[in-house]
């Protein structure tokens, strides 16, 4: 059976999805990410810009892969709004992921916020991955809005804490129908391992590939994490949806 | 509310003696505390803390590559008018002083504004003195609208406003505001101001109007080396977390110019030496891990070298502190001495060679 991520019905080749903020340079973030073999990457629209020429940060991203221009920076929905579709009129494609913060000492997500702007950009087509806090009542207002993703916090964003929100984000990947990435605070490739183990669909790093000594080299670390975590979950019991389980292999003896 | 509150708590604490008495037990505390609070602070800005700078740099280093990345934001200054109604002992500006005045027309600040958008500067500074006469707040947010044209983002460091004018010039395409209080201590302040600027609390609660005016970013500091730098560099580290606090979605920096040993012909009774300077801004990073840190051109080269890496996360380049001074060269006095005079190509070449990316584009005009 093939086991195929697929994100608004795209088939996407690596679990493995990579933030380029924080990079040394421009041409160590692609070199990264050619390691990686992510093939979403994220961009911060605040950093782009069209006229710097050699330096737009978009011309070391390599083509094969899926643009996914990030809000930052944004305090509200009608911000995230208006950078997503700057993104748009810059070329960036229908891709965005949203992250609303109004706080700045914890960098957390505002759901309300994420929500709202969700539901505006999903109507105008675009394909939104919305950053947000793992609760599992937002995530289903997410869906219901028009997300095509979930994208729930590991740990709040540049801490490499690892996988402290484990157990809200379980039942997420328990409860819901779309695909659920752990984005944020994943400091080790043991940690994305982790959370793939659990069976999340898929990982999103920055702050750790980007600011390690060697980042090709921790990228492909993550990607072997990732893709060893992936095995795991599908060989184990977790491999099993309870609730997609049509027979009872163990106690249909019982009748 | 107001920060002054907190300047009132801190009125007849004894600076000296709280700074006297941290030792080791304390720094070692406050080293290793997740999030020091104000006592911890302290005890890093004491004179026993600098037998663990290394390490301090070193818990720096680690928290802003987490939270910022191998990254340094460039800035320009641009200074549009020098005309001053104040005396402050230091400046350059000063009324008092036999200077050329000027300020910029339109037309003029545009060109200003292509020389240094050339140079791949997208956030801008603009600057001015304090005369409600001749750069009155319809100017500077004329000035405003014209360079939100040429730049990603435009901040001011003009004299105090109130909300409503805050709130006009944010309208006009203001993104931050940076505003010095210079120092904290009310008597130095008194004894070294003459003009308007004299109103300690008028200065003192400009940051958290404008915040209240909805700027993205706001700037806080003080000129280290006019009164005890310790006691101002711990007021300033409280004033950012404050504003922190009170407005968590705005994003607050802090700056710690020192004064140059002669300015304005004004000898600093406090100076500030380099190992100070990188203990303060350590200090910083760990009080408040969020906030974003600030070096000018006032330091010189080889101290900004070797700042990158340590906390820092913005810097000016390129720059020019006198009216027009990018177009035509010093046609009048800067405001301060210059110590770095590099282009921004040279700057953005040392920040490669340190492992780190100079980041021209780092907001999007909305
Ligand atoms: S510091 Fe500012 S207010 Fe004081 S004299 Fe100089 S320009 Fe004027």
């Amino acid at each position: 059976m093939d086991d195929v991520l697929k994100i608004a019905g795209r088939e996407i080749r690596s679990r493995f999805l990579l933030g380029t903020g924080k990079f040394p340079s421009h041409t160590v973030m692609r070199d990264t990410i050619v390691a990686s073999g992510s093939h979403i990457v994220t961009v911060a629209v605040r950093r782009v810009d069209p006229d710097a020429g050699s330096e737009n940060m978009l011309e070391y991203v390599p083509s094969g892969c899926i643009l996914m221009p990030n809000t930052s920076g944004a305090r509200n929905a009608d911000e995230a709004v208006r950078i997503a579709r700057l993104a748009r009129a810059m070329g960036c494609g229908d891709w965005i992921k949203i992250e609303v913060i109004s706080d700045n000492r914890y960098l957390l997500p505002d759901n309300a916020e994420t929500i709202r702007a969700t539901d505006i950009l999903a109507k105008e087509g675009f394909v939104v991955m919305p950053y947000m806090n793992p609760d599992l009542m937002d995530a289903r207002r997410l869906r219901d809005a028009g997300a095509a993703s979930v994208m729930p916090l590991g740990a709040p964003i540049g801490t490499n804490k690892g996988l402290r929100m484990r157990e809200m984000i379980s039942i997420l990947i328990e409860e819901m129908d779309l695909p659920v990435v752990v984005d944020a605070g994943i400091g080790l490739p043991s940690q994305a391992a982790e959370s793939m183990e659990i069976g999340a669909d898929a990982v999103l790093v920055n702050t750790a590939v980007a600011t390690a000594k060697d980042p090709a080299r921790i990228a492909r670390a993550f990607a072997m994490a990732i893709q060893a975590g992936r095995e795991a979950y599908l060989a184990g019991p977790g491999s099993i949806k309870k609730y997609a389980e049509a027979s009872s292999p163990l106690t249909g003896f019982l009748r | 509310m107001s920060f002054f509150e907190t300047i009132e708590r801190y009125r007849d604490f004894d600076f000296a003696d709280a700074i006297g008495r941290a030792g080791e037990a304390d720094i070692a505390r406050a080293l290793s505390a997740e999030r020091p609070g104000p006592e911890d602070f302290l005890a890093l800005l004491s004179p026993a803390a600098e037998g663990r700078l290394e390490d301090m740099a070193r818990k720096s280093q680690e928290i802003t590559l987490r939270q910022f990345g191998r990254v340094i934001q460039l800035y320009a200054p641009l200074y549009i008018s020098n005309y001053c109604v104040n005396e402050c002992a230091y400046c350059g500006f000063r009324q008092g002083t036999q200077i050329p005045r000027m300020k910029l027309t339109m037309e003029e600040i545009e060109r200003e504004a292509r020389i240094i958008a050339a140079t791949g500067i997208r956030h801008i500074l603009v600057l001015t003195g304090e005369s409600r006469r001749e750069s009155p707040v319809s100017y500077i947010g004329e000035s405003i609208e014209l360079l939100r044209e040429h730049f990603s983002s435009v901040s001011a460091e003009v004299y105090p406003v109130d909300e409503p004018e805050y709130a006009e010039l944010v309208a006009s395409g203001l993104d931050g505001l940076t505003i010095y209080q210079e120092t904290y201590d009310e008597n130095v302040y008194d004894a070294l101001h003459r003009g308007p600027k004299r109103d300690y609390r008028w200065r003192l609660d400009a940051p958290e109007r404008a915040c209240a005016a909805h700027v993205r970013t706001v700037g806080v500091g003080a000129l280290l080396g006019l009164a005890d730098w310790r006691r101002d560099a711990f007021l300033t580290g409280l004033h950012a977390a404050w504003l922190q606090d009170r407005f968590p979605e705005i994003e607050v920096s802090v700056s710690l110019p020192r004064l140059q040993p002669q300015e304005g012909h004004y000898t600093s009774p406090h100076e500030v030496g380099d190992k100070e300077l990188v203990q303060i801004m350590c200090a910083f990073r760990l009080f408040i891990p969020r906030a974003g840190i600030t070096v000018s051109t006032r330091e010189r080269g080889y101290m900004r070298d070797n700042l990158v890496g340590l906390g820092v996360t913005r810097m000016s380049a390129g720059s020019h502190t006198e009216v027009g001074g990018y177009a035509q060269g010093p046609r009048t006095t800067g405001q301060f001495e210059i110590a770095d005079h590099r282009s921004v190509e040279e700057v953005s070449a040392m920040i490669y060679s340190r492992g780190y990316q100079p980041v021209f584009k780092d907001w999007q005009n909305l």
